[in-house]
């Protein structure tokens, strides 16, 4: 089933930075980024368990990480 | 966690209480050796449940032979849907009069207290009820340290006097001391017997250990015989439960799967400090009739949260569910009401219909508050109570029949 509360989206091009994929994925309390060979990915599965801990936003780039409140939509 | 009766009396040996004599017999050659080495024997089925004289399991002989015969009319008896694990063949003693002692807790007092009779070997609630004046309640410290006396307060308290209350003390008194050793939730012998020469004699003896204590007294249960994988419940789980503890195991985070089993229509989703028991009692003394007890705490995930919810929806009889706790501070309120919530929906039922109230104010609770408004899901924070949470869930139960 598709996440119902929490999106999170990665700018195009963060999303392709290995760097930044591994530490998103380093960051993330609940598995939501997983680090590949093209960058990073999202793993549906886990986006509702997110925390609101904002720490992928202060691990990346101002504005290429975007987590969105479904909810509040 | 229940002792059965030859564990209680090999824990009882240990602070000198009085025991009769006696042998545990696996097998009817067993029963015929104990009997000829003690005479005329009481064999006694062991099983984790009252009820054992009604149900036939029981039984008196005068002979060695007839105590064989008995143990082989014994041992198949169920007694409450419970094997025997064996029979334990006890000196047949003449007895001049009977008394209960029990040593329990009680929740109100927040203390331990000796409860004792002069009537005993019968229902205790029986006695208190139509003589109230045969049974005594003394309270006593977990902090301070005891004394006799308190064990002599109880015994006198129903109007024993000279030699008999002398005998009786110290006995009353190592069963406190023994309550308080072993972290027990119960200590009782009824009947402990005077005999017809004046000695007194456990004749038959209780025995719960709060069950996370059993770390702790790991020793004396590995020397009782008593395996880590024994549970003692009263029952086996059910199905039910056991599906619970799988949510709760399969993953690590907070707690949400500790789940009994009742008969009610009203789903629980309950816990935090102590919220669970209580929330269980506001529910039913509002009228409400709850499908299980739950207990959910420590932060568990939106997944853990989920799933519990869904099995409880799953249940046969349940239309709604009660999302109720005590108020959380390391719990989010957010992270359980994403999790309710999905448990809904993945059961294809609509939130704003089957959640009947969600209480649970605390860490986050805005943001848990948000969510809920958005799936139309009725909520409320501190300012309603518990019980007038609860009352507002059995009254949703009430109007939809």
């Amino acid at each position: 089933m598709p996440a119902l509360f929490i999106d999170v989206r990665v700018a195009d091009d963060a999303s392709k930075d290995g760097a930044l994929a591994k530490k998103l994925e380093e960051v993330c309390p609940v598995g939501i980024f997983v680090a590949t060979d093209a960058g990073v990915e999202i793993s549906e599965e886990n986006l509702d368990e997110c925390t609101l801990c904002d720490l992928c936003l202060e691990a990346a780039p101002k504005g290429t990480v975007q987590v969105i409140k479904r909810y509040e939509e | 966690m229940r002792f059965y009766e030859y564990e209680s009396k090999a824990l009882f040996e240990r602070r000198g209480l009085p025991l009769g004599r006696s042998r545990l017999a696996h097998d009817a050659d067993g029963a015929r050796a104990a009997a000829a080495e003690i005479g005329a024997v009481v064999l006694k089925s062991q099983v984790l449940s009252g009820g054992r004289m009604k149900a036939g399991a029981v039984k008196f002989a005068d002979t060695p032979d007839e105590a064989a015969s008995h143990f082989e009319t014994i041992l198949p008896i169920e007694v409450n849907g419970q094997k025997a694990r064996s029979v334990l063949v006890e000196e047949k003693t003449p007895i001049a009069q009977e008394y209960f002692v029990s040593v329990t807790w009680d929740g109100r007092a927040k203390k331990p207290v000796v409860l004792f009779s002069d009537m005993g070997g019968i229902d205790i609630e029986e006695v208190a009820e139509k003589h109230p004046e045969h049974v005594s309640k003394t309270h006593f410290s977990t902090i301070l340290p005891i004394t006799p006396r308190i064990a002599k307060e109880a015994v006198g308290a129903v109007g024993v006097t000279g030699g008999e209350l002398n005998r009786l003390t110290p006995i009353v008194f190592e069963l406190m001391q023994l309550f308080l050793d072993f972290d027990l939730t119960l200590a009782e012998i009824n009947p402990l017997a005077r005999l017809e020469d004046g000695r007194f004699i456990v004749l038959d003896g209780h025995v719960d250990m709060e069950a996370e204590a059993r770390g702790k007294h790991k020793a004396l249960l590995e020397e009782l015989g008593i395996g880590e994988d024994e549970t003692r419940q009263a029952r086996p789980p059910t199905s039910f439960e056991i599906a619970g503890r799988k949510v709760n195991e399969a993953d690590h985070r907070g707690v949400a799967g500790n789940v009994v089993e009742f008969d009610g229509d009203l789903g629980l989703v309950i816990g935090a400090g102590g919220g669970s028991l209580t929330l269980f009692d506001a529910v039913r003394n509002q009228g409400g009739r709850p499908a299980n007890y739950c207990e959910i705490g420590g932060n568990p995930s939106v997944k853990k949260a989920c799933e519990l919810t869904k099995l409880i929806l799953a249940k046969p009889g349940v239309e709604k569910i009660a999302v109720m706790m005590n108020v959380v501070s390391n719990t989010r309120v957010d992270i359980v009401a994403r999790g309710v919530i999905k448990g809904c929906i993945e059961s294809g039922r609509d939130p704003a219909e089957v959640i009947a109230i969600f209480r649970i104010p605390g860490a986050w609770e805005d943001e848990g508050f948000k969510i809920l408004a958005k799936y139309g899901v009725e909520y409320c924070d501190r300012s309603v109570s518990m019980y007038d949470a609860a009352g507002r869930a059995v009254a949703k139960m009430g109007a939809q029949s």
